[in-house]
């Protein structure tokens, strides 16, 4: 097995990728894969700990994780088509109807 | 070595394609690249001994979750704006403010590496391989010791069906008079 330091760096690479996604796009669907990034970033440190202190919980929390980005996606992805619906846009700046 | 390889090949395709996947203009790549990504974290899943995890990565994300978006991206009309530059001031500043964190970040992972034992507190009893057979483990313990947060899950899961079916449901005008 590797050490752990390289799991971690690898996961904090990718945490900072869909960081940078979220803040720099200007495409919503785009914001919500780089959300997914981030929590697949997250699931690489939980199933890591686990293995090395040898307890199945953090695959346990991984699941749970994996359970939840689905409902996240279901739920966004129904307000971006509610949104398009309605504005015809899906670009984050153009979304201003709270904005006066 | 075999092992090495592994993970640096697993790695070096999730952090490339992740790279492709937020820089690319057109959505559908973007997709593809994010659908690459997670394939390639599930081989790290497999390279870490989690082998129900690794089949439910590709189940839920690239069978079920991926689907989903594309389904979105063919449904929303996205060529308007793809070539539209703008917000050039705000990207530097959040590029900026991302390479700060990461620095901080590696700082603090990379100083807690120079400590003993790599900085992790490993109790003396805990072996790698103690979790041999994988699904029957994480099986007994979710349904053991997991039981009530994996009902909510089912909650969970059930609320956000329906409020996507809610959300994207066509609403016609059929109650006015």
């Amino acid at each position: 097995m590797m050490s752990p330091a390289h799991y971690l760096f690898l996961s904090l690479a990718l945490f900072l990728i869909g960081c940078i996604g979220v803040v720099t796009r200007r495409n919503v669907i785009v914001v919500l894969m780089s959300i997914e990034l981030i929590l697949n970033a997250v699931n690489i440190n939980l199933v890591l700990f686990s293995r090395v202190f040898g307890d199945v919980a953090g695959q346990v929390f991984a699941l749970f994780i994996i359970a939840d980005a689905a409902a996240e996606a279901a739920v966004g992805l129904g307000i971006i088509i509610a949104f398009f619906r309605n504005r015809e846009t899906v670009l984050a700046d153009e979304m201003d109807l709270l904005k006066w | 070595m075999l092992d090495s390889i592994l993970f640096y090949f697993f790695a070096g395709v999730a952090v490339l394609s992740a790279a492709l996947m937020i820089t690319r203009r057109n959505v559908m790549h973007s997709a593809v690249f994010l659908v690459t990504t997670l394939l390639a974290i599930a081989g790290i899943f497999l390279q870490l001994h989690a082998e129900f995890l690794f089949v439910t990565q590709i189940i839920v994300y690239v069978g079920g979750i991926m689907v989903l978006f594309i389904f979105v991206i063919m449904l929303v009309r996205l060529d308007v704006a793809i070539h539209k530059m703008r917000f050039r001031l705000q990207k530097f500043v959040a590029v900026l403010v991302t390479v700060v964190l990461g620095l901080e970040l590696f700082v603090i992972l990379h100083s807690a590496g120079q400590l003993p034992g790599g900085g992790l507190f490993v109790p003396g009893s805990a072996n790698p391989d103690k979790l041999a057979p994988n699904s029957e483990k994480l099986a007994t313990s979710l349904f053991s010791n997991y039981l009530l947060p994996f009902e909510i899950a089912s909650v969970l899961l059930l609320v956000a069906m329906v409020g996507a079916v809610v959300m994207a449901k066509n609403r016609k005008r059929t109650d006015e008079p």
